[in-house]
């Protein structure tokens, strides 16, 4: 998907439209066309603040993979609360359609008038905020498939191998209550109101079907998802990601990211998806704050201005693990950047979307904060465990890391027409 | 505390929908935009952008471009019987009406002032072709639906006396452990019918303020004030004497009968009844099931089964309503009192129900669930059947 800006992809009323004059004269201000832009999936991003911009709804892929990461997620786990498989087919195309509105910046529901007596369908708080940039990414997780050894839904046979709840790494101290789930959602935005509205309406839509377990929002993004975005940074103060997988790489996409025909015979419906797994890590960030800048940078194995490996060069210049310095080599062993780094994991990539989130203080007066992990992979036994194993046990950055959530989703591809819904293969 | 119905809107029934919209079926919408008619309404005209729409749903746009509060209205042709309207559009706001309306001839009205027969004209509704057979409820159904309701307050209010009087008499005679034994089942029949009786903004505060919502200087009376001296925290509370305890005790009892006394003349209209149900599983939803409403018996199941009690009592009422309305709304709506009450009775304990500081946070949680799963349905049964 190169090329310009289209119309949106809907004829749906927007929801600045929808109020009228006050719109009208916004509108009037900024890029060309009635209705905003949209933009490809893949590659384009809009100019940073240009909220109009919209991503399309239907694809090969869902959007808000590859999609050059928004600075605001809202990401939701639920539960599963009923028995009946027609029920959670129907929640399906409900959400679908709702998704389908509100990425094109329409409120739920249209703009279909309802009786003063009853409760409005769209709950309201983006109503004069275009899209925003909002992408709806959704997955499945095992627990779906099979639970407590019941087969919920008639999926069991469906459910693709590598889809088990990710093992306890070292030193994980993983919170039930921000773990797992039935179902996920990725809500990301470049306002965080119209990320929150999306998920509190889907949750809306969802009572009697599902409830919510968990949710977490993270405030900026951690990650590029392509080359024309700026390496943002971390809480510990170091840009994250420089060597992230990113849309205009299209081959690699296909090896570390989509799902392919032949990966899983059991699991066909789930070619061109991908795996989502989620890591809520906490970072001490007082201690952090006090550890010199030689340990800092040490750990990390880049440096924290530039964010170009201590082997030197700069951002994007290749780290030379074997350059030596005086005490060995200059990048240590034990360092982020060479554990984590793809010539030490057998040369496999992921496509990392990670956010960074504070939820307040703790009761110490603590900063309850740090990154909301996210990374689609094409097999998590390949791509994301045998690495996480290595970091958990070998990096020297764990000191100041603790994992708190975790969640492993298998996300389904796109949907490709309009009468489509998500998931719609694995309940064909 | 939710004023669902206040005294006043209770004193007098006012037809807000008309016997003819309420017995029609709420499917097929009109065509997507053609039955929706923009209507300014200033204070000397009354200007509709078309004087005629196809059968089914019509929207009127109402936007008020006077000076004064106005209304809207449809009549049917005989210029008396209301077949919707919109009150209280103060000038510059706007607002839709929706109709469910048959082929016919019908007058258009808007009322700016609020008063005399408004500026009229006459409004035309074509046969689409569509319009499914309607099959009717007659004003019959929806005079048992309210007199009953009616007629179900009047009983609770009835056993909400007896039961507060057995009450009163075992704690003001110090017999403790049968006022502890009577008191969640003596407020079961208030919980019942909650809505009602918290439309009385001056007897709520005096019978069922928590500790926690007290102003500063206000004087704590009623259920809860009692309840802390039936359930005294360890330590730092001085119980009762004697004639503090008869003093609470007959305040509460005095009330109660101010209550029932009320509740004789009140009669109902099905959009209260409607907004009551809802409102019942507000409460649920807000106080107890965190813990809130009995914080010093837990027995606050017990004021969770009254507040589903009572909303299922009106959603049945209504429920042959509905069910020419949104049939598949009313089984929605069904299925979770069903779901809902299976999963209370797990708490049941001989006669009553566990103490709710034995319930832990995950058996919250799935108690919390299922009240969403049936509120947030319910939330649409007002909407859906006075279209």
């Amino acid at each position: 998907m190169t090329g310009r800006p289209r119309g949106t992809a809907t004829g749906a009323l927007s929801r600045r439209r929808l109020l009228g004059a006050a719109g009208a004269g916004a509108l009037a201000v900024g890029a060309a066309g009635v209705g905003g832009f949209a933009y490809g999936n893949d590659s384009e991003e809009p100019a940073h603040g240009v909220d109009r911009a919209t991503y399309p709804f239907h694809g090969r892929h869902q959007a808000g993979i590859t999609t050059p990461a928004q600075d605001r997620l809202h990401f939701a786990s639920f539960d599963v609360t009923t028995d009946s498989r027609q029920q959670l087919v129907a929640l399906l195309r409900e959400w679908t359609a709702a998704a389908r509105q509100m990425t094109a910046g329409a409120p739920v529901g249209g703009d279909a008038p309802t009786s003063y007596d009853a409760p409005p369908t769209d709950t309201g708080e983006a109503l004069g905020l275009d899209a925003s940039g909002l992408t709806l990414t959704f997955g499945f997780g095992p627990s779906l498939f099979a639970k407590d050894g019941t087969d919920r839904f008639g999926l069991r046979d469906k459910q693709p191998a590598a889809l088990r709840e990710l093992p306890h790494f070292p030193a994980d101290k993983l919170d039930p209550r921000r773990s797992n789930g039935d179902l996920c959602v990725q809500a990301c935005a470049h306002d965080p109101q119209v990320a929150v509205h999306a998920i509190r309406n889907l949750a809306r839509i969802g009572f009697g079907t599902v409830a919510m377990r968990w949710a977490q929002l993270g405030f900026g993004r951690t990650s590029s998802t392509s080359t024309r975005q700026a390496t943002p940074r971390n809480l510990l103060g170091f840009k994250d990601g420089t060597a992230n997988l990113k849309a205009e790489d299209p081959k690699s996409l296909e090896e570390f990211v989509w799902v392919q025909e032949a990966d899983d015979a059991d699991a066909t419906w789930l070619t061109g998806g991908s795996y989502l797994v989620a890591r809520r890590i906490n970072m001490h960030v007082e201690p952090w704050d006090r550890a010199s800048l030689r340990e800092q940078e040490a750990l990390i194995g880049r440096d924290r201005g530039e964010g170009a490996p201590l082997s030197g060069g700069t951002e994007f210049t290749e780290p030379d693990f074997d350059l030596q310095g005086r005490d060995g080599p200059l990048i240590a062993t034990d360092a982020h950047v060479r554990l984590a780094h793809p010539t030490r994991n057998k040369g496999v990539h992921m496509l990392r979307r990670g956010y960074n989130f504070t939820d307040g203080s703790d009761v110490l007066g603590r900063l309850d904060a740090g990154l909301f992990f996210i990374a689609f992979v094409r097999d998590p036994d390949v791509h994301y465990i045998p690495m996480q194993t290595r970091l958990s046990s070998q990096d020297a950055l764990m000191e100041y890391l603790q994992h708190t959530g975790s969640g492993l989703f298998a996300v389904p591809p796109g949907v490709t027409s309009t009468s489509g819904f998500i998931g719609e293969g694995l309940f064909a | 505390m939710n004023r669902v119905l206040t005294a006043a809107c209770a004193a007098a029934v006012l037809a807000t929908s008309s016997a003819c919209s309420l017995t029609e079926s709420n499917s097929t919408p009109a065509a997507k935009g053609a039955g929706t008619i923009t209507v300014e309404s200033s204070d000397k005209a009354c200007d509709l952008s078309a004087s005629q729409a196809p059968s089914g749903n019509v929207v009127f746009k109402v936007k008020n471009t006077g000076s004064k509060v106005t209304e809207f209205y449809l009549y049917a042709a005989d210029g008396l019987r209301i077949v919707g309207e919109i009150e209280n559009v103060g000038p510059g706001l706007s607002r839709d009406l929706v109709v469910h309306a048959a082929p016919g001839t019908y007058l258009a009205t808007c009322k700016p002032g609020m008063t005399g027969q408004g500026i009229r004209s006459k409004f035309t509704v074509t046969g689409s072709g569509k319009t499914p057979a309607i099959e009717g409820v007659d004003q019959a159904g929806i005079d048992a639906a309210t007199s009953q309701y009616a007629e179900y307050v009047r009983d609770q209010s009835q056993q909400l006396v007896a039961g507060t009087t057995k009450f009163t008499d075992a704690y003001k005679a110090g017999n403790d452990d049968e006022a502890r034994t009577l008191f969640p089942r003596a407020r079961i029949f208030w919980e019942r019918i909650e809505t009602v009786a918290e439309s009385f903004g001056d007897l709520d505060p005096k019978m069922d303020l928590r500790e926690a919502d007290l102003e500063p200087g206000q004087k704590w009376t009623g259920w809860h004030r009692i309840e802390k001296d039936l359930w005294p925290p360890a330590s730092g509370y001085r119980q009762l004497g004697t004639a503090e305890r008869a003093r609470f005790a007959d305040d509460l009892l005095a009330n109660t009968m101010v209550l029932h006394e009320r509740v004789q003349s009140l009669d109902y209209t099905v959009d209260q009844i409607g907004n009551g149900s809802k409102g019942l599983l507000d409460e649920v939803a807000k106080g107890k099931i965190t813990g809130e409403e009995d914080i010093w018996s837990h027995t606050d199941l017990h004021d969770f089964q009254g507040n589903v009690d009572g909303a299922r009592v009106g959603f049945e009422g209504l429920k042959p309503l509905l069910e020419v309305k949104d049939p598949a709304l009313a089984e929605q709506i069904a299925t979770a009192f069903h779901k809902l009450q299976r999963l209370l009775d797990s708490y049941r304990r001989g006669d009553g129900f566990v103490s709710y500081d034995k319930v832990t946070e995950p058996q919250r949680k799935e108690l919390s669930d299922a009240v969403n799963a049936l509120a947030e349905p319910l939330s649409k049964m007002t909407g859906a059947i006075t279209l």
